[in-house]
């Protein structure tokens, strides 16, 4: 008895080591794709085309769900705070609050979580569709680095195309939140509520604004094109990255959340 | 591009592991200019692997692998680069990149080898469009597939794709092609004109061949034909013909070379497992 428990407990720690040998040497395959895909950001040959068409497919491509969704946020955030500040009879301060909820934490992070269902899934069926049917090897075999012509033009327009995405759904929910605040609620009046949430605004949170959704631009780039370029076992492999590369990238979202709102409230 | 004196592949004791198997075990060959080697062998025995490792896409753990004179193994991924667009590769299934035209994508490899420093698509660093379209078409209607060049990949046949990727590997006249199971898949009557394709490549450029494929009538018919360019048919050797000795055979079992020579050596085979491989005449 006594020692089938020691055989059970060893059979544990050689899965628990072989799990951390595993996650261990797929980070370091991530990390080593990150610092290739940067490097060719400054190695001849750039593929500006491919760096366009993606920039469209990600930035103008995900407008459609980032509008409405930036609307909703600003508009909800209105309508919950008008009751909560009218407890404490606080109305004025909806606009301060819609504008610093919005540009510091939901904007960037919503966004990034719809770019990242959208994207981060795009990229990684469509580079696993490449490796499974042989389109990465035969790029290879052609004399084409795959990181520099598909991983790059991707890292690059994500990365600059959700900063820009962001501050569209800043803008749109702050609008929307007026419209909640103002016309239809009358907490505040129309001049007051503009000028009261410009005001609240400090540089530390624009930084945090933009900051944030760069970063995100990245992982989801990354993750997706990572996921998309190891992908094996046909069709099924394929719906497997997709799946993986949203679930990752959603978390990594959180988790740069958590590390950046440590640095800036330490500021 | 320059005659290259020693073998144009040359394997030396080439091991390649994924795991804890060995994909190959001790591989040793060389391939000549204007010579095949056909690639036989049961289903994961390592006959793609060996290709693969051939132009670098798979890493190799042990032994030499000489390609054009030059060690590939000490060579990083950028350093190939150069060095595999001077190959032809045709994939088990095209490996035609989706997003582009037919047109687009035979024509790839002649925009890759004139910029491989610089933008290598859409005419950005002083490439000929003109030109280019012009081999494109020309590598097409090697194929007798002119009339697809618009066309996507999606848009023709398993055979036709077969047929594009043929064409996309030798449009740049390259001094080796690479087949991977090129008539895997296909009906007996478009395997035969693939393979007759991959003949007339042969015997008009002068191409060193390496070919993976399941169907020994693929080796039989590179052994036993070779292409007349005035006739535009394909003749039947002479038994006694030397030009049947450029094309060898390689069996294949668990990653080793079990056999390497002529189809009359590979005929007169007493090995079991080779034996399979041969169709012996009823």
């Amino acid at each position: 008895m006594l020692a089938s428990s020691h055989e059970g407990e060893v059979v544990a720690g050689g899965s628990l080591l072989r799990f951390l040998k595993t996650s261990l040497a797929s980070f370091q395959e991530f990390l080593f794709l990150a610092g290739r895909a940067f490097a060719n950001l400054f190695r001849s040959p750039h593929y500006n085309d491919d760096v366009f068409l993606q920039m469209d497919l990600i930035g103008v491509g995900s407008l459609p769900i980032v509008v409405p969704t930036g609307a909703l946020s600003g508009a909800i955030i209105a309508l919950q705070m008008s009751r909560a500040l009218s407890t404490y009879g606080a109305n004025s301060e909806v606009g301060p609050i819609v504008a610093l909820t919005l540009v510091r934490e939901l904007g960037p992070v919503l966004t990034a979580l719809l770019v990242a269902g959208r994207n981060a899934s795009g990229i990684a069926s469509e580079l696993g569709s490449m490796k499974v049917t042989e389109q990465i090897d035969a790029m290879r075999a052609l004399g084409t680095d795959p990181i520099q012509k598909l991983v790059t033009p991707r890292l690059f327009a994500t990365a600059t195309m959700l900063p820009c995405l962001t501050v569209v759904a800043d803008a749109i929910g702050w609008i929307a939140a007026y419209l909640i605040a103002v016309p239809l609620l009358h907490l505040v009046s129309s001049n007051y509520y503009w000028s009261s949430s410009w005001r609240a605004l400090v540089p530390n949170d624009l930084a945090q604004g933009l900051i944030k959704p760069f970063l995100f631009g990245i992982i989801i780039a990354l993750v997706g094109c990572y996921y998309g370029l190891r992908t094996t076992g046909g069709t099924q492999g394929v719906g497997r990255a997709t799946t993986q590369a949203v679930v990752s990238a959603s978390i990594w979202i959180f988790f740069v959340t958590f590390l950046i709102d440590k640095i800036f409230v330490n500021l | 591009m320059p005659d290259i004196p020693g073998p144009i592949v040359d394997f030396e004791q080439v091991s390649v592991r994924f795991d804890d198997t060995w994909a190959l075990r001790k591989v040793s060959f060389k391939l000549n200019a204007g010579e095949t080697h056909i690639i036989l062998g049961a289903a994961g025995s390592g006959k793609t692997t060996l290709l693969k490792a051939a132009i670098g896409l798979v890493g190799v753990d042990d032994g030499d692998i000489k390609l054009f004179g030059q060690d590939i193994t000490s060579l990083t991924e950028h350093d190939l680069y150069p060095l595999r667009s001077r190959i032809g590769v045709l994939f088990q299934e095209g490996g035609l990149f989706d997003s582009l035209s037919v047109g687009d994508n035979v024509e790839y490899p002649l925009l890759n080898r004139q910029n491989p420093n610089g933008q290598n698509r859409n005419g950005q660093s002083g490439s000929e469009p003109s030109s280019v379209e012009r081999q494109a078409r020309e590598a097409l209607r090697f194929v007798e597939l002119e009339q697809t060049f618009d066309k996507f990949p999606s848009e023709v046949s398993g055979g036709m794709r077969r047929r594009v990727g043929i064409a996309r590997a030798i449009v740049t006249e390259p001094q080796l092609v690479l087949y991977d199971s090129p008539t895997a898949g296909l009906d007996p009557i478009t395997a035969n004109t693939i393979m007759a394709l991959i003949l007339k490549e042969r015997d008009v450029r002068n191409t060193a061949s390496l070919i993976v494929t399941h169907r020994y009538q693929d080796g039989e018919l590179m052994a036993d034909f070779r292409y007349d360019p005035q006739q535009q048919e394909l003749l039947h050797l002479p038994k006694e013909d030397g030009a049947r000795h450029r094309t060898r055979f390689i069996v294949m079992k668990e990653g080793e070379i079990v056999f390497f020579g002529t189809r009359e050596e590979l005929a007169s085979s007493t090995d079991e497992y080779v034996k399979r491989f041969f169709k012996h005449e009823e």
